[in-house]
């Protein structure tokens, strides 16, 4: 009966997630590959020069598949992209599968930190607003939130820049690592910090985690705007629930009303935003990279795009809409598991 | 001609539409008075409509003359927030920029929110397969986070104002269609709705008149926030050199110039970035109090 439940209850809607899933997948690589053949530029000349001659070109054109229909065309990309071939980037004439899984490290590890970090503050932020809804520090909350959704990232990089390194000289410039200890460190993980205290090199280890306390700073500012904002209006409507009244009739004391209670009873809904949050952070890592110079996913699509290299920048946006899509049936199916309510 | 006063206003029994839609909607700007955190945006933004009107007026110098014997010159009396590396007076250029950025929201807002509408109250009223297609066409497009979707597009299109506005709005009319599919959703369902199938109203003249009124209070709030969302794209574009091309004196391009003279002249980005954050908080504040007022669930 119960696993009966459970099937009913969880099983189905994430295979209809599933399903759905591919769909949209599949619309992604639909649009990317429009985007591709929209692009002004011919590929063939693109990647021969404008000077190659007639014969070559055409040459090229039917080894690339050029002259087929489109809808043969478009056949061969998803074919393509489903073994994991995106082409080759122009810029480093490596697999742009290859650049993306060797850029894509530094790119988690900024997230990740700054997730952590965005939970650590923003949700006793907005328990702190909801519990003193309409006072002063709701007020002083909402404004640091709104503030948040105001201020352009790579701008508030560069400030941040401007005052805590060159001014105070608190944190290191831009940059994963100081430049000395640039070359001790193997890519074992992608994750700097974590590849060089497993090669034991304690030195390179703090200097990368120095180097991650402003960029990771910076985004957490914007997850933090949006987790304090949730949490508050889910702990505002938690708090108006009979239970808190019952708990408080009980003798609990107020903190364990706030932090136990009504908070236990919000923590599903904010895993949900949580993973949202997380999801969010790859856009704003494309240009607090860009200011930082993260050597992470970013920076590689902008750079790409700069110069022009289009199998890496559309390479580039379908991994990151694949992480984002995925992202978002991670928060349903944790909202699903997690939640009796959910049903 | 009635003269129009507070009592005619608010007259507890209006004698006509259209003293009742003006009572309605003078009840709203006195519940929208009272928060002061909607009048805060709505000062921020109706500065920075006037700044845009008056622009040719307001600026001390010529935006975008070069003057490079004074350049990169501290704030001071005559340059208050400084030159720039071709000497060209921020203040001027940051006043020449309002009606750029003006122009990317109206733009942005008049493309997307009736596109979405329109799409959104479709698949709502009819439901079924159209419904299933259009929402999945929708969820494609939030399939990817906004700003790497438009720079995908922008690189394609060619760098520049216009194809940055019309990148920012290819992304940017998902979350309206699903507002108002939602809406429609439970609007659909109303008795009034089937009266005006049962006098033989059209489909066209059931959603053009009587779904998508209804959703009109929902779109305002999600545009006004929407607004501070565009305006932080099209500075990342123009950060990032896809947006608005030089000299239009776009703020994002601005910061992207001050980037390099950071440390030593941070006045040059400083300003720019400052500009961007303000008008963008007032879209927000006043989405916010906006909310507060129409969205009767909030209060």
């Amino acid at each position: 009966m119960a696993s009966a439940s459970l099937g009913q209850r969880v099983v189905q809607p994430v295979v209809r997630l599933i399903v759905s899933l591919a769909l949209t997948f599949f619309g992604l690589l639909l649009v990317t590959f429009i985007i591709g053949r929209v692009m002004p530029i011919d590929p063939a000349l693109a990647a021969l020069g404008d000077r190659a001659p007639a014969d070559v070109v055409d040459r090229f054109r039917e080894e690339m598949g050029l002259n087929l229909p489109l809808w043969q065309q478009f056949i061969v990309y998803v074919t393509k992209v489903f073994e994991g071939d995106f082409g080759r980037s122009v810029l480093s004439s490596r697999p742009v599968l290859e650049d993306i899984a060797r850029v894509f490290p530094a790119t988690l590890e900024l997230a990740t930190v700054a997730t952590l970090l965005g939970v650590a503050l923003g949700v006793p932020m907005g328990v702190l607003a909801a519990v003193h809804q309409g006072r002063w520090p709701d007020h002083v909350i909402r404004v640091v939130g709104l503030f948040g959704y105001s201020v352009p990232v790579f701008w508030l990089g560069l400030v941040g820049l401007l005052v805590f390194y060159a001014k105070l000289d608190w944190v290191p410039g831009p940059g994963r690592i100081n430049i000395a200890y640039q070359d001790f460190v193997d890519p074992i993980t992608g994750v700097m910090v974590i590849d060089a205290m497993l090669q034991g090199e304690w030195e390179a280890a703090g200097s990368a985690a120095r180097h991650l306390i402003l960029p990771s700073s910076i985004l957490a500012y914007f997850s933090l705007a949006y987790i304090s904002r949730m949490t508050r209006s889910f702990m505002i409507e938690q708090l108006k629930q009979e239970y808190i009244t019952t708990a408080r009739v009980k003798g609990a004391s107020e903190a364990r009303v706030v932090w136990r209670h009504a908070l236990g009873n919000v923590a599903v809904p904010l895993t949900t935003v949580v993973t949202l949050s997380y999801a969010n952070l790859l856009e704003g890592s494309v240009l607090t990279e860009t200011v930082f110079a993260w050597p992470g996913l970013g920076r590689y699509i902008t750079d790409s795009l700069l110069n022009a290299d289009m199998n890496a920048v559309l390479g580039g946006t379908i991994v990151v809409g694949l992480v984002f899509v995925s992202l978002n049936l991670l928060a349903d199916v944790l909202y699903r598991t997690l939640d009796p309510r959910a049903r | 001609m009635t003269l129009i006063s507070r009592a005619w206003l608010l007259a507890e029994t209006p004698q006509s539409r259209r003293q009742a839609a003006l009572g309605q909607a003078y009840l709203g700007w006195l519940a929208f008075q009272r928060n002061p955190i909607g009048m805060a945006g709505l000062a921020i933004i109706l500065a920075l409509i006037v700044v845009s009107a008056l622009s040719p007026i307001l600026m001390p110098f010529d935006p975008i003359a070069a003057d490079t014997a004074n350049r990169l010159r501290p704030p001071s009396g005559t340059h208050w927030f400084g030159t720039d590396e071709l000497g060209r007076d921020i203040l001027s250029r940051l006043i020449a920029g309002a009606p750029i950025t003006l122009m990317i929201v109206v733009l942005v807002a008049v493309l997307v929110a009736p596109v979405g509408l329109a799409i959104g109250c479709i698949a709502g009223y009819y439901g079924g397969w159209i419904d299933r297609v259009l929402m999945r066409i929708t969820d494609v497009f939030m399939a990817f986070p906004r700003l790497i979707l438009a720079l995908a597009l922008v690189a394609v299109l060619k760098p520049g104002l216009e194809n940055a506005i019309l990148a920012i709005a290819v992304t940017g009319w998902p979350p309206y269609a699903r507002m108002a599919r939602a809406e429609t959703l439970t609007i659909r369902q109303s008795d009034y709705i089937a009266a005006m199938r049962q006098l033989g109203a059209s489909d066209a003249r059931i959603i053009l008149f009587h779904v998508v009124p209804m959703c009109l209070s929902s779109l305002i709030v999600r545009v006004t926030l929407d607004m501070a969302g565009v305006i932080l794209t099209a500075a990342g574009l123009g950060f990032l050199g896809l947006g608005a091309q030089p000299p239009l004196p776009e703020w994002g391009a601005m910061i992207s110039t001050g980037r390099r003279f950071l440390l030593d002249q941070w006045w040059v980005g400083t300003f720019p970035g400052l500009a961007i954050c303000i008008v963008s908080l007032g879209f927000n504040l006043l989405g916010d109090g906006l909310r507060e007022v129409l969205d009767p669930k909030q209060r």
